[in-house]
């Protein structure tokens, strides 16, 4: 059984269609792409996942549990983390208190312990910071470990992101856009670091991507979108080649 | 500049960053201890009076300097404190049972408050939570047989096995019990800071969205930030009502609320610091200005709104010039002397944020 499995999803804003009728699935340990013009639906699949909105019909399925009847904080106990297009990090908080927000799932102790700060809770914070660290070794962050992210350069902002996607210690990490707004070297750093996710820590990804030299490096199938339907799916060589999705980015008769 | 070698997580995680912050804050408890000694009765007073706002400082600071919900309602939660503390020693109970359960009865009830006001972003929770402050008044007056309406209730002396602590006359047991009363406050509230749910507290603040996806349970959090605030300032309710040595619909009214408010956002929004930096200039500025007014030779003349009037011109040359508040400023100079002299002019500009996702609900 897949890992992520979409089935029939539809998702309707007023009279927009936003996603029509989708189906696909991600299998375990796979990096799989979604690509698609601008207001194809990309980041709405992901929001679909995140549970930040019902579809009309359809079902979505993560690693046996039945995603549409939890709440959106349920989903990341399942093992799902994300990232957000526009970067929603916390910014009055330290990088390291991003990434320790990102532990979250893995809170054990209650209010009462953590108030009077038991030596429990003491335990299960060393153990959140040293998953933390991992990470800020993992990701390279450590000259940022103390900045507030209101004083961060955009490229850092969107590591600190991944990075607290990943200290969360998901089983599936949903990517949106992480190589936009990022330079050549950036966008080659990410390269490996999906590359490294993958490998090293075995943890599936799923992203929205527009440079078509990432996707084409790291990802194993792709998915195309346009008008909220699935276009083509297949290995990146396949998509970049079918008639539909050229017609879809450049129009009729380009190809 | 003091640099800091960190060699174990316990260093990231204890409550003073080093030894030298420790003993500042042992000086400073060493001080307060002492200061029953050092000042006359009507001086000590001034400073328990300090000393009860900034435990409710600390209550709303909690929920809208850490958590980011804006409330205008703790006046309520003020009287409520006061009135559970007085009612249940009317019945019979110790007052050492009687004090923690008023913050408890308070926080339990701040709680349930914040179930339908969970759907509310700021100005409009801002009001929600007003209203709760314009009932409390005829609330008391309704409930004449528990609380005395407008004739009101009066504190009895605290009696701890055998112990007294009459709050006129004497003011330094009175201001022991508040002290211990604020230091624990104060011990609570920077242990969370320190674990997940103060963290929590701070992300449901700065992005919901994103500590929804992180798995921060939303509305818990806000119930849970609404009850602990709750309960400190029910507390401090409970304290209030034995220092005006007398309670009934008018002692908490909306314009505390709004009072408690502007305090914190003068003392600088979420530091711990900021509630004791306003406190001060709450439980102070009626006698400075009074001292002010003699200086002007009008003594005699009372001008009505002028403290209000003064109050609202220094909170709004804060947000314009300051708004991290005096801490904010303390912190600023601070490492301005620290670095002397090569601070540089703009040090402490920010960068604007970027766009945010589009709010999703």
């Amino acid at each position: 059984m897949s890992l992520l499995e979409i089935k029939n999803a539809t998702l309707k804003f007023g009279g927009v269609t936003a996603v029509d009728d989708l189906s696909f699935s991600v299998e375990e340990g796979e990096v799989y792409a979604i690509v698609g013009p601008n207001g194809a639906g990309k980041s709405t699949v992901f929001n679909l996942i995140s549970r930040f909105y019902d579809p009309f019909a359809g079902s979505i399925h993560f690693d046996g549990h039945d995603l549409l009847k939890s709440p959106p904080e349920r989903v990341a106990d399942f093992g799902i983390a994300r990232t957000f297009q526009n970067i929603e990090l916390f910014d009055n908080a330290s990088v390291l208190q991003n990434l320790l927000v990102g532990r979250h799932r893995h809170r054990q102790t209650n209010m009462l312990q953590e108030m009077l700060f038991t030596p429990k809770a003491r335990r299960e914070e060393i153990a959140h910071r040293e998953a933390v660290e991992e990470v800020i070794d993992f990701l390279d962050l450590q000259p940022y470990r103390n900045k507030l992210i209101a004083g961060l350069p955009y490229g850092v902002r969107k590591v600190v992101e991944l990075a607290r996607a990943l200290a969360s210690g998901p089983k599936m990490l949903l990517l949106d856009e992480p190589a936009s707004g990022l330079s050549v070297e950036e966008t080659q750093d990410l390269r490996w670091w999906i590359d490294d996710i993958r490998k090293q820590m075995g943890i599936t990804v799923l992203m929205v991507e527009h440079d078509m030299g990432l996707v084409s490096g790291v990802c194993d199938r792709v998915l195309a979108l346009a008008d909220g339907a699935k276009l083509a799916e297949g290995t990146p060589a396949e998509v970049q080649s079918n008639p539909a999705v050229i017609e879809a980015y450049l129009g009729v008769g380009a190809a | 500049m003091r640099i800091h070698f960190k060699t174990s997580y316990n260093d990231d995680i204890r409550l003073f960053e080093d030894r030298f912050t420790a003993l500042k804050y042992a000086v400073l408890l060493a001080f307060a201890i002492a200061l029953p000694f050092l000042l006359g009765d009507f001086y000590l007073g001034e400073a328990t009076n300090v000393l009860i706002w900034a435990i409710a400082g600390l209550g709303l600071m909690l929920l809208t300097g850490q958590t980011g919900q804006v409330s205008l309602g703790h006046a309520a939660f003020l009287a409520l404190g006061a009135y559970s503390n007085l009612i249940l020693l009317d019945k019979g109970v110790p007052f050492i049972i009687s004090f923690p359960l008023a913050g408890i009865i308070t926080g339990v009830v701040g709680t349930i408050i914040a179930i339908p006001a969970l759907r509310l972003h700021g100005i409009y929770l801002a009001i929600a939570t007003m209203t709760i402050s314009i009932l409390a008044d005829d609330i008391i007056v309704l409930t004449e047989p528990w609380t005395g309406g407008v004739v009101g209730m009066f504190p009895p002396t605290i009696d701890i096995f055998g112990f007294e602590i009459e709050r006129w006359s004497q003011p330094d047991r009175f201001y022991y019990l508040v002290l211990i009363t604020t230091v624990i406050c104060t011990l609570f509230y920077r242990n969370l800071l320190r674990a997940p749910l103060g963290r929590a507290f701070a992300a449901v603040r700065d992005s919901e969205v994103s500590a929804a996806a992180m798995g921060v349970h939303i509305s818990r959090t806000k119930m849970t930030a609404f009850g602990i605030s709750c309960a400190i300032t029910g507390l401090a309710g409970a304290l209030m009502g034995y220092f005006s040595g007398m309670v009934n619909n008018e002692t908490f009214t909306v314009v505390i609320s709004i009072q408690l408010l502007m305090m914190i956002v003068i003392g600088g929004l979420g530091t711990i610091h900021g509630a004791f930096f306003g406190a001060f200039v709450v439980a102070f500025l009626p006698q400075g200005l009074s001292i002010a007014k003699d200086w002007f030779g009008s003594s005699s003349v009372a001008i009505p709104g002028l403290e209000t009037g003064v109050f609202g011109m220094i909170l709004i040359l804060f947000i314009l010039f300051e708004p991290g508040g005096i801490y904010g400023r303390w912190v600023k100079t601070r490492i301005w002397l620290e670095l002397f002299p090569f601070a540089r002019k703009d040090m402490f500009k920010r960068q604007k944020s970027y766009l945010k996702t589009e709010r999703l609900r």
